[in-house]
């Protein structure tokens, strides 16, 4: 197959007028406009791999285009570093901690190690994440604005974790969360900015039917039957055990075929583990196709879903559901659990149909199969949710919104 | 073709969504919730849900009407919040008032109802408005329809629906001007009751357009 050449593009605001229209993409000019004197400095902890490099590697050029002075830092720190902040976030996700007295001191040195490197001189600076949150420390005689956009979820930190870092939380500006379910009592304003997802990607952009067709048949799927899918790792809380009942309930009444793919399983035991319970749980069923896919599937994923009839994601504990996110931008009705961030995106009955157990999973797949207009116009409706509220144009928007008015405040 | 004595200066706004530290997980708490609500989340649940969603021209109304439906699955409600339209309003405490009487109204009625806990909790938001002039103005019906054609989503919504709550008035700032700078009273009246809640934004701007073609631009 030819390289993807969505995969290493040049990033270029214009290139979004055939998705969004030209007045949006001139409305995004025309608040970039105020800030033609003003610096933004985003600061994270790795330049490629994993969500937040993914929305910066797309964002930042977004921002040369319009002339708004840029820089990206990345935090450099060693192995012990890592391990610690690991462990930080790991602890703010509500999991165990093990507190050694050395970690708080490792995280200090090597946030002081990058205030020494990297020149915080921007005018607006915001700092992506726990990793390189105590470079505030320095913050002083500059009238900067600090905000700390934090992508994990807060709402029952490890108080150990938390006490340590709350201090430096408070002396920023704001704190952007992208769920209001996310947030953590604070002094600071808290702001809302929701995920996004690149509609230009491999993983988004347009295919061919021949080539969506070509793709799924060569993992041995039948195009020409419905075809129910849920895109996620082989973790518990995507409960990939209970899509696998809710297909057999749904499948006495409809030749259907089911799709469970996704990665993880190489690099994590336990996805290794859930991998084996949904291949048994599947047993010899031809029509239930259980892929592990490596990290550089991005098209594969996108014919997956465009073939798709219906997708599901069933999650017992959900973030943002980007995968969700994909599906309502191409067009696919949806069936999935009312958890996390899914019912910003599935508003029930109008961008698809919120479920709370695997019997009402196995019947609102029923009813899409068994009216297709229907499904057809949730999933337009979906597509235009997405396009006014969860694409990269629309997380611009609202940095520069956020920048606009924090300049106003001051 | 009539000039305006004041040109018509188009405008955009973007929003910022701000957290709140209140939620509800029940109808009786929602009641309570409303009350100590502030104007910004009154406006972003009802006004700014509308800009959100206005691709939804079936059934969707407001937030709150929404959560009722689908996470307290009581319709009575639903359609009772639903049913509230935002240009009978020129304040957003009236419209909090009205909500909040509608929910007690139906919590005391149905005392278990009430208390019921729902699917998914409601999170209430603020908006914050970030208004930029956009550098175009309008000083005849020809200009005003060029510039029409051309603008953003945010920018009719600013000016057609918004504008209801900044102006105090039960018109929109292209009504306003029309007829207040062009002497065209009957068209800026058959403006203003284009209805937002059944057409998306891209339908309001197309039936403007529409209106004032058949105007005579």
């Amino acid at each position: 197959m030819p390289p993807d050449p969505a995969a290493h593009r040049v990033i270029h605001l214009d290139d979004y007028i055939p998705v969004v229209g030209e007045p949006e993409i001139a409305e995004i000019r025309a608040l970039a406009s105020r800030l033609q004197d003003q610096s933004v400095q985003m600061v994270n902890s790795t330049a490629v791999g994993g969500g937040v490099a993914e929305i910066l590697n797309c964002m930042i050029p977004m921002f040369q285009d319009l002339r708004i002075p840029v820089r990206w830092d990345v935090m450099t720190g060693g192995n012990d570093f890592f391990e610690v902040t690991k462990a930080f976030h790991n602890a703010l996700h509500g999991g165990t901690y093990d507190d050694r007295a050395e970690n708080f001191e490792i995280f200090l040195a090597y946030n002081e190690q990058n205030r020494q490197r990297v020149a915080l001189d921007s005018s607006l600076i915001v700092i992506h994440d726990p990793q390189p949150l105590a470079l505030v420390a320095g913050r002083h005689n500059h009238a900067a604005h600090w905000l700390w956009r934090c992508h994990i979820d807060l709402s029952r930190p490890n108080p150990l974790v938390w006490d340590f870092l709350e201090p430096f939380v408070i002396r920023y500006d704001g704190a952007i969360f992208s769920s209001p379910s996310f947030t953590h009592q604070l002094p600071i304003p808290q702001y809302l900015s929701y995920p996004c997802i690149d509609p230009l990607s491999a993983k988004n952009h347009d295919l061919e039917p021949a080539q969506v067709r070509a793709i799924v048949e060569r993992f041995g799927i039948d195009s020409g039957r419905p075809i129910l899918t849920q895109i996620s790792r082989f973790d518990r809380l995507k409960d990939p055990l209970g899509v696998v009942k809710a297909y057999r309930l749904v499948r006495s009444y409809f030749d259907c075929q089911l799709v469970l793919a996704g990665g993880g399983a190489a690099d994590d035991p336990e996805g290794g583990a859930v991998l084996t319970e949904v291949r048994e749980a599947a047993g010899s069923d031809p029509d239930i196709h259980i892929l592990d896919l490596p990290p550089w599937s991005a098209l594969e994923i996108n014919a997956l879903q465009r073939a798709s009839t219906v997708i599901i994601q069933k999650s017992l504990r959900e973030g943002f559901g980007l995968t969700v996110t994909e599906a309502l931008w191409k067009k696919k009705p949806v069936v999935a659990s009312a958890v996390g961030g899914i019912p910003v995106q599935v508003i029930h009955k109008h961008t698809g149909l919120l479920v709370h157990s695997i019997e009402g999973a196995a019947y609102q797949i029923r009813f899409l199969l068994s009216n297709p207009a229907l499904a057809a116009q949730l999933g337009e409706q979906g597509h235009e949710h997405v396009r006014e509220n969860f694409l990269m144009t629309s997380n611009l928007k609202r940095y520069l919104a956020l920048f606009l008015h924090l300049l106003c405040r001051h | 073709m009539k000039t305006a004595r004041d040109p018509f200066r188009f405008s955009t706004a973007a929003y910022i969504t701000r957290v709140c530290p209140l939620e509800a997980g029940s109808l009786a708490e929602l009641s309570e919730a409303l009350e100590r609500s502030s104007d910004a989340s009154i406006f972003y649940h009802t006004f700014q849900s509308l800009h959100r969603h206005h691709f939804l021209t079936e059934g969707y109304s407001n937030d709150f009407a929404q959560w009722v439906l689908a996470a307290c699955n009581c319709s009575e409600l639903a359609e009772r919040l639903a049913s509230f339209d935002i240009r009978d309003y020129l304040s957003l405490a009236d419209l909090r008032r009205d909500f909040c009487w509608a929910v007690r109204d139906y919590c005391q009625t149905y005392p278990s109802r009430a208390e019921a806990p729902a699917f998914e909790s409601f999170d209430f938001l603020e908006a914050v408005e970030v208004a930029v002039p956009l550098d175009l103005e309008a000083a005849n019906l020809r200009e005003f329809v060029e510039v029409l054609a051309r603008l953003s989503h945010a920018s009719i919504y600013f000016h057609f629906i918004s504008s209801r709550l900044r102006l105090h008035l039960r018109t929109n700032d292209f009504s306003l001007w029309l007829e207040r700078n062009l002497g065209l009273p009957s068209l800026a009246d058959r403006i203003n009751r284009i209805d937002i809640y059944t057409h998306t934004l891209e339908g309001v701007q197309r039936t403007l357009l529409d209106l004032i073609a058949r105007q005579g631009a």
